[in-house]
């Protein structure tokens, strides 16, 4: 079986900085990580891989130095990655990234065999919008199977799939066929570590490198900021919230300091009381 | 700017297109939301939206609809009148058997169609797992623009969706227009919007919609639902009060200081990452960027540094309290409350403290 | 088992293992180079200063591409007090040569870079990947390496521990000691995110112009020590490092020193506003010639921090890192080239150009100032810094007391001082710097 998983650089959240004066993102310095939701995917496409046989072949759209984290997949055990670069994507919104991914994808198939599960990140860390999954698949037409947080049972001869899928307020037992788009859910795996020949080849590995015209994308109205219908007109640092913490002064004993702090979280919130007060008695 | 998107030089191009409606979206009026229910039950969220569809609708001078979508019967009659009374004037019924219960296909199918028959100018959705779930698909489908987890929108001077979110995980925020395309879609997290009065009575029009969907056009099938609270899995993402521990606890024995207050307030625990990458607590507790997103009422926090994964997590509660030894903590720049002390020492007395003060009748017993 | 045989394995991407894997690449070698870091520099620390001309020996035209933060124009020296420095200050427009001699980098970015250069020439770089265990023949050859992935070993003619001061490979394989405590500094260091306007502002520069402050006194708390603070582009590098054995026996904390050196009435206002993004703690070898342990044998050399080759007085380190990164290189090359085998004899060659360069020269002049400072601390780093302050503010306090008895006043405390030995200690240190 052949599986896509699509993978995105971002910024490692944790040291982004933004200019006091101009509001701008100051990206110097800032490493960029795997977006760490689409780990999970790629650890359910190795698993299933390793289960059913096949290959799982890792894609990203962005600058050449995306190539770095495809990589790295390639390391964590991926077979093949795909990098889809070109100055016209340049701005894309969710609409235009899903029009590039879903092209390459079919170009993907096209080359190296049909996907039968394309796998994408329940959201990124950056865009955090969880839309660019299910734009691929109704782009390619493919079955949508989002939040998923086990596959239970793939069926290599009925293309039959069973997955658990988180909704709101419980777990969905489905069962659905190939080909598909899945989005797992956080948690729902330990992502692997390569192995030593994984990382040589890895190392190694050409990347296989797409422009728009490699990935047969013709249209070019539908890329990058011209395919965009949102456009961002201003972008702000959120006001930062004036105090800090109250800090609750420590009594004569931890009792004393604990009744203390629960009287400052109630005045804080009166309403909190009666809510904590119905939840605690089982309610 | 141009530091949000890639392309200084296209950016440039692109801000200075005009804002000019081609002639097929011209007729695109209202303002929609999508009503949400799973089980027969109307998620909050959709009420929430009401009230801030109702805001813009009025800006706008034109309708304010709510889309109830689910099989025939009295939860889909039951939810148009809550619309009403939430401040709905229109709300679009599509009933249908295989809409019974959240599939992507049938959903996206039918509220697409719906979008092509009625055209609204503007369509809200939650952001919950089915909205995100259902809004991507639709908004694909329409190739029209969506912008996700609005914390604010606003209709502008030449009436365009001002819709105004988050960016690179909470350090920026950003407003974003959808220019040139109808609908403009905007999803909103779970109680970012206040929640708007509800009006006893209040009525308005339903309009049926039919759609020719069968079952037996559609290939996902649900074989069962395991509601949350008959599951034992953490339901940490809805629960009103969430306890959690960080690295400060020291060791996975004093973990259970953290679920034994939990257990006293009912609440559920969780714990930040590195507690989970050393096995301590199950990873489907694990809060924060890579866990889960939670929205309670009371956070308390024990222990842990306030790491902005961890954070992004968690801002949304009503009320952060922590506990950490350390008064610099960076949990201390977003929490509400806190106190510098050992939390090993202060959780039993807080969690005995806790048990006096919300059963009154154990004093009594005590006492007796 | 993987059955490819390389002619190196250099651990660590470092300024040592980056200047020893390019140089062998480069010359057609086939190279692996192992680092545990996520990416190379993802752990490393440094001030820090780059010294262009021992980079350029091994990339002549590194200028146009590597990511340099400031060229310095302008180097400060402070002897603190609690509320004044004393200081010594050079600046020169010289230093806006063509070629500068001296910038400040970002370690995280600048090893990057390196490593990259490394690869473009054909070193293999596999990240995230600790090597754990060297891998001997039946007569204690080092042959390969064991790392910390499945699917195990890695052979190889010769492997180049370039593991930095806290490297465990070689210490574990008693290749060397592990350095003592009055060898190792321990430095803590911040990164204070400041617009470049306002850094330039504070410290009077314009454009790419950077500036440096070395600074000692009562800020290490009586500890042999010096605070150090660089400028960015967009960010001032902050630190404090003493060393380890006077931690150990003092009340102190490296991260207190470091708050205390931030407060200091001198040093606040240049770090005022900034956010702080990164704090780091790194060991830095500073027992000199002495400490110097063997750095070759059957099948392995060790190059830089690893094998103490790092010049504390002069605040230089990564110099000599690189350098002997690439006289490692070159070496192996030269004894590849003859097609003989990397034993301990052959590989002597390495020890013999170390001799013969800056490196071990520079270490052997100074290698009686380690102990100097640290038996010495207490006066030079207290009592000193204190007499030249009290004896500047007597001297610019316009007070009303005849200028005659302000001189006595000064002379009265350094004669003081005589008693702590102030004049053997001019002399002493003197006599060590010759
Ligand atoms: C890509 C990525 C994703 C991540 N995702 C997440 C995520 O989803 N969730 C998450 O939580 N983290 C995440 N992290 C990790 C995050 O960066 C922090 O490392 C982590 O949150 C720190 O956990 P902590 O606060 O428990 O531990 P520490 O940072 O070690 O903090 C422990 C705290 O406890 C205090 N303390 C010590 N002793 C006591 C005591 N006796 N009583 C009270 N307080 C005490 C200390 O002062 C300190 O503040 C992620 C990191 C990365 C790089
Ligand atoms: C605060 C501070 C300021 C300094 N300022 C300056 C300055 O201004 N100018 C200057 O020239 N020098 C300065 N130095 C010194 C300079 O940083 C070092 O001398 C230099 O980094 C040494 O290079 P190295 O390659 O030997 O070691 P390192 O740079 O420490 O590199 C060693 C590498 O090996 C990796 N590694 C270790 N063990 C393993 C293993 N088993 N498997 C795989 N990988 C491994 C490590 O992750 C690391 O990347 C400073 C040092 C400090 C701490
Ligand atoms: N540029 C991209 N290249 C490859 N995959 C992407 C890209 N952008 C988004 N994705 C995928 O879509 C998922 C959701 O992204 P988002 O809609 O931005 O939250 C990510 O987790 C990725 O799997």
């Amino acid at each position: 079986m052949h599986f896509v998983v699509c993978i995105k650089q971002v910024p490692d959240s944790a040291q982004i900085r933004v200019h006091p004066v101009t509001n701008t993102i100051m990206r110097q310095g800032v490493p960029t990580i795997i977006n760490p939701y689409d780990l999970f995917s790629l650890e359910e496409a190795l698993r299933l891989r390793d289960k059913v046989g096949g290959e799982v072949t890792v894609l990203t759209m962005g600058p050449p130095m995306a190539s770095d984290s495809l990589r790295k997949a390639l390391t964590i055990g991926a077979d093949r990655a795909v990098l889809l670069t070109d100055r016209f994507f340049a701005g894309s919104d969710t609409l235009a990234t899903t029009y590039a991914l879903a092209q390459a994808i079919r170009k993907i198939g096209e080359t190296f065999g049909p996907p039968d599960i394309v796998f994408a990140g329940k959201q990124t860390i950056d865009g955090d919008t969880a839309q660019v999954g299910p734009g691929i698949a109704k782009r390619l037409d493919m079955l949508q199977l989002t939040y998923v947080s086990g596959i239970v049972d793939l069926d290599n001869e009925s293309r039959v799939i069973k997955l658990e899928r988180r909704s709101e307020g419980g777990t969905q037992l489905l069962q659905s066929r190939l080909p598909c788009m899945i989005t797992m859910l956080e948690g729902s795996n330990v992502v692997r570590r390569g192995r030593i020949d994984d990382a040589l080849r890895a190392a190694r590995a050409e990347i296989v490198t797409w422009s728009a015209k490699d990935a047969g994308i013709e249209d070019l109205q539908l890329c990058g900021l011209r395919g965009s219908p949102t456009v961002v007109k201003k972008v702000f640092a959120p006001p930062a919230r004036a105090e800090k913490a109250a800090l609750v002064e420590i009594g004569a004993t931890p009792g004393d300091t604990a009744e203390a702090f629960i009287e400052a979280i109630f005045a804080k919130s009166p309403a909190l009381e009666a809510d904590v007060a119905k939840l605690a008695s089982g309610f | 700017m141009s530091e949000q998107k890639p392309a200084p030089q296209a950016a440039g191009s692109r801000a200075s297109m005009k804002k000019e409606l081609p002639e097929k979206y011209r007729n695109h009026k209202h303002v929609w939301v999508y009503i949400e229910m799973e089980r027969g039950v109307v998620h909050p969220v959709s009420f929430e939206l009401l009230g801030e569809g109702r805001k813009l609708a009025d800006q706008l001078g034109v309708d304010l609809a709510g889309v109830v979508m689910g099989a025939p019967g009295e939860d889909v009659k039951q939810a148009a009148r809550e619309t009403f009374a939430y401040g709905a004037d229109v709300v679009y019924l599509v009933e249908n058997p295989v809409l019974a219960d959240y599939r992507n296909e049938p959903y996206s199918k039918a509220l697409t169609q719906l979008v092509n028959a009625h055209q609204p100018e503007i369509l809200l959705l939650g952001a919950t797992t089915l909205g995100r779930d259902l809004a991507g698909s639709v908004a694909t489908t329409l190739l029209t623009g969506l912008t996700a987890d609005c914390t604010e929108l606003r209709v502008d001077d030449d009436k365009s969706l001002a819709a105004t979110r988050p960016t690179f995980g909470g350090s920026l925020l950003c407003t974003i227009y959808t220019l040139n395309y109808r609908p403009q879609m905007a999803t909103v997290r779970p109680r970012v919007m206040p929640m708007p009065p509800r009006q006893e009575g209040r009525e308005g029009r339903i309009v049926p919609f039919v759609t020719d969907l069968t079952e037996s056009d559609i290939i996902t099938k649900i074989l069962s639902f395991m509601p949350d609270r008959d599951s034992n899995k953490s339901n940490l993402s809805f629960a009103d009060v969430v306890v959690a521990g960080g690295m400060g606890l020291q060791s996975p024995e004093n973990f259970q200081l953290v679920k034994n207050l939990a257990a006293v307030l009912g609440a559920e625990f969780g714990a930040s990452r590195p507690l989970i990458q050393k096995g301590w607590v199950t990873a489907d507790r694990q809060i924060g960027q890579t866990g889960k997103t939670i929205r309670p009422k009371l956070y308390i926090a024990a222990g842990i540094s306030g790491a902005i994964q961890h954070r992004v997590g968690v801002e949304g509660a009503d009320m952060i309290v922590a506990i950490n030894t350390d008064k610099n903590a960076q949990i201390f720049d977003f929490a509400h409350l806190g106190i510098v002390t050992d939390a090993i020492r202060f959780l039993p007395a807080l969690t005995e403290a806790f048990r006096k003060r919300l059963s009154p009748h154990s004093n009594d017993r005590l006492a007796g | 088992m993987i059955d490819e045989k390389f002619d190196a394995i250099v651990i660590g991407a470092g300024m040592a293992g980056n200047a020893a894997a390019y140089t062998m690449a480069s010359r057609g070698l086939k190279v692996l180079q192992l680092e545990r870091g996520e990416y190379p520099g993802s752990k490393n620390v440094q001030g820090g200063i780059l010294y262009a001309d021992m980079l350029e020996k091994i990339v002549p035209d590194f200028r146009e591409e590597a990511p340099l933060e400031r060229r310095l124009i302008e180097q400060r020296f402070w002897f603190m007090t609690d509320k004044a420095h004393t200081g010594m200050h050079y600046r020169s427009d010289e230093f806006n040569e063509e070629r500068p001699n001296r910038y400040t980098i970002i370690r995280s970015q600048f090893d990057r870079w390196f490593a990259r250069q490394a690869q473009s020439k054909g070193a293999i770089l596999l990240c995230e990947t600790t090597a754990i265990e060297l891998i001997r023949d039946a007569y204690g050859k080092v042959v390969g390496v064991r790392t910390d992935r499945s699917g195990g070993p890695i052979h190889a003619d010769v492997v180049v521990l370039a593991e930095g001061v806290n490297g465990l490979l070689g210490t574990r394989s008693e290749l060397r000691p592990r350095p003592s405590a009055a060898h190792v500094a321990l430095a803590v260091k911040e990164m204070h995110f400041l617009p470049p306007e306002v850094i330039e502002a504070r410290f009077n520069l314009k454009g790419d112009e950077g500036a440096v402050i070395e600074a000692a006194g009562t800020i290490s708390e009586g500890m042999a020590g010096m605070g150090f603070i660089y400028t960015n582009k967009e960010s001032i590098s902050i630190g404090i490092g003493c060393l380890v054995s006077d931690f150990a026996e003092s009340e102190t904390s490296p991260a207190k020193l470091l708050d205390i050196f931030k407060k200091h009435p001198s040093v606040a206002p240049l770090i005022a506003g900034s956010e702080v993004k990164e704090y780091a703690a790194h060991l830095i070898p500073e027992g000199g010639y002495k400490a110097v342990p063997q750095l070759f044998g059957d099948g392995w050399v060790i190059c830089g921090d690893a094998g103490q080759l790092n010049n504390a007085i002069h605040r230089e380190g990564s110099n000599l890192a690189m350098t002997s990164g690439r006289l490692a290189g070159e070496a192996i090359f030269q004894i590849k080239s003859r097609r003989d085998a990397m034993t301990k004899a052959n590989l002597s060659l390495y020890k013999k150009f170390l001799d013969e360069s800056f490196v071990l020269k520079d270490l052997k002049k100074y290698k009686d100032m380690p102990e100097l400072l640290h038996t010495q601390a207490q006066n030079l780093f207290l009592t000193y810094p204190q007499l030249v302050s009290k004896a500047m503010e007597n001297f610019l306090r316009v007070d009303g007391k005849p200028k005659i008895e302000k001189e006595k006043d000064t002379f009265r405390n350094f004669r003081k001082a005589r008693g702590f030995g102030l004049i053997g200690d001019a002399f002493r240190i003197a006599r060590a710097w010759r």
